[in-house]
């Protein structure tokens, strides 16, 4: 319904002259325009390089955000002493550092799986930390009166109990890690997703830009709800063992 | 130890800081890639002086409030409508939700086409990306009153603008500062964010220009200062938050 309503108003929009045809075009172009790019063999090429980019931004930034996020959950003087410096550069632009990347990484794909993972790496952090404090006492002290060694909590209590905020965090990181690495590309790359956009705003391409959009914020909104929605199934699983 | 530990984190902080100074000194790491602190220090004044650093900082800023206040009023309006129509709620809030989780910041070629490459796109585009976060910030607040308060308002006979005014305006004031708070985060990373991409205007501009000179301490310096702004802000708001929750 809401779908079809909106669909309505742009194409009216589009009619109407009032705004220039070029910049928003009628939907048989739009349809066009993502079709074409579906179609478009380079656009694959250029989706699977960005896509192994993502991919190795949300793992190396995800790993160390995890890694830390554990250590800062499970200590209170290293929570008490570090924390605040996370939260605090956590909400600041990523992308001012994207130069400096430039210098360590160089001008290739390194820079943007850098760029993601730099991205990606604070919300985890913080996510993580909150999840570790958020798991039951009861539980550790059960671990320690197993005798459970440290790296043996880690595995055994820490992360099946904090599988969905976790979960949650990944999506977070993921929508971040994902603007780092578009972002980076429409700065400065010869490839990529990122690139494309630029080349069809070079070319006043706008049926051809709107389509990559629609297939980026399509692929966006799906690992999204599916990130969500593991998260939810996790939240029945764990609230389901415990009664 | 829980009290000194905050002192401790800085102490570690800044022998890091020092101990760079010394590898950088001995050549471990390489001054071309990570200049001195003591050199980046020193570029500041110059920043001040050579780059209008001040004009440029008034700039980022204005922008940010521009737009965060813009997806602040449109977005708490849109929340409030939502939350009064169920039916809008129910066919549009999940389209809602796929905005906030769309990376809407790499559509700024498509902005710059339509507002050309001035001021308004960075602000529309911080707008753009701030206003659902807004929206559904809202909405959730305005679902959280707690409905005992809705039936004493009703029990006292107001009407639909009054209960507005006098029971879910004052109870979701919280969490509408809240979305005042995500509307200037959002607004400030997406301002200089696109400055820096589009290399116009304020602090992300900046940056973008010291580092395509190769003026390595003044771009860190120039970072260093970005993210002295925003760490700013942001304990701004917090305090701004908890006071307000604390009043409830």
């Amino acid at each position: 319904m809401a779908a079809i309503l909106l669909l309505g108003g742009w194409q009216a929009m589009a009619l109407s002259g009032l705004l220039f045809r070029d910049v928003v075009p009628p939907l048989g172009a739009l349809a066009a325009g993502l079709w074409n790019v579906i179609a478009d063999p380079t656009f694959w090429a250029n989706a699977l390089i960005t896509g192994g980019e993502l991919l190795a931004a949300v793992l190396i930034g995800g790993m160390l955000g995890v890694a830390t996020g554990l250590a800062l959950g499970a200590s209170h003087v290293l929570s008490a002493a570090f924390e605040r410096w996370f939260t605090w550069l956590g909400p600041t632009p990523k992308i001012i550092l994207f130069p400096v990347l430039i210098l360590f990484c160089g001008v290739g794909p390194a820079s943007k799986v850098a760029m993601g993972a730099v991205s990606c790496f604070f919300p985890l952090v913080l996510s993580t930390a909150a999840a570790v404090r958020g798991v039951d006492p009861v539980l550790l002290r059960v671990a320690r009166s197993f005798r459970a060694r440290p790296w043996q909590t880690v595995l055994k209590v820490y992360l099946p109990a904090t599988v969905a905020p976790l979960l949650n965090g990944v999506r977070l990181g993921f929508g971040v890690a994902l603007i780092g690495v578009l972002l980076a590309e429409t700065k400065l790359s010869n490839q990529g997703v990122g690139f494309a956009v630029m080349q069809a705003y070079a070319r006043f391409d706008m049926p051809r830009m709107y389509g990559l959009l629609i297939v980026v914020v399509g692929f966006a909104a799906a690992v999204n709800v599916a990130l969500g929605h593991a998260a939810r199934r996790a939240v029945g699983a764990t609230s389901k063992k415990e009664t | 130890m829980r009290r000194i530990a905050p002192l401790f984190g800085l102490l570690a902080i800044c022998l890091l800081i020092v101990l760079l100074q010394f590898a950088i000194g001995a050549g471990i790491v390489d001054e071309y890639t990570v200049p001195r602190p003591t050199a980046i220090a020193a570029a500041l004044p110059r920043l001040l002086a050579e780059e209008g650093i001040l004009t440029r900082f008034l700039t980022t800023v204005a922008e940010t409030f521009a737009a965060g206040a813009a997806a602040t009023l449109v977005g708490t309006g849109l929340g409030a409508a939502l939350y009064r129509w169920p039916l809008m709620r129910r066919s549009f809030e999940p389209w809602v939700a796929v905005l906030a989780a769309a990376p809407l910041v790499l559509a700024y070629p498509l902005f710059l086409v339509l507002f050309g490459r001035s001021s308004s796109t960075v602000v529309v585009i911080a707008f753009a990306s701030a206003l659902p976060p807004v929206v559904l910030q809202t909405v959730a607040g305005f679902s959280a009153v707690r409905p005992v308060l809705l039936a004493v308002g009703r029990s006292f006979g107001l009407g639909r603008a009054a209960e507005f005014r006098r029971v879910l305006l004052p109870a979701a004031l919280p969490s509408v500062f809240t979305g005042l708070r995500l509307a200037l985060m959002f607004g400030l990373i997406n301002v200089v964010g696109v400055e820096f991409l589009i290399n116009l205007g304020g602090l992300g501009a900046l940056i973008n220009d010291l580092s395509e000179r190769y003026d390595l301490p003044g771009t860190w310096a120039a970072i260093g200062f970005v993210v002295l702004v925003s760490v700013s802000l942001f304990t701004v708001l917090d305090g701004g938050e908890r006071w307000l929750q604390r009043r409830r």
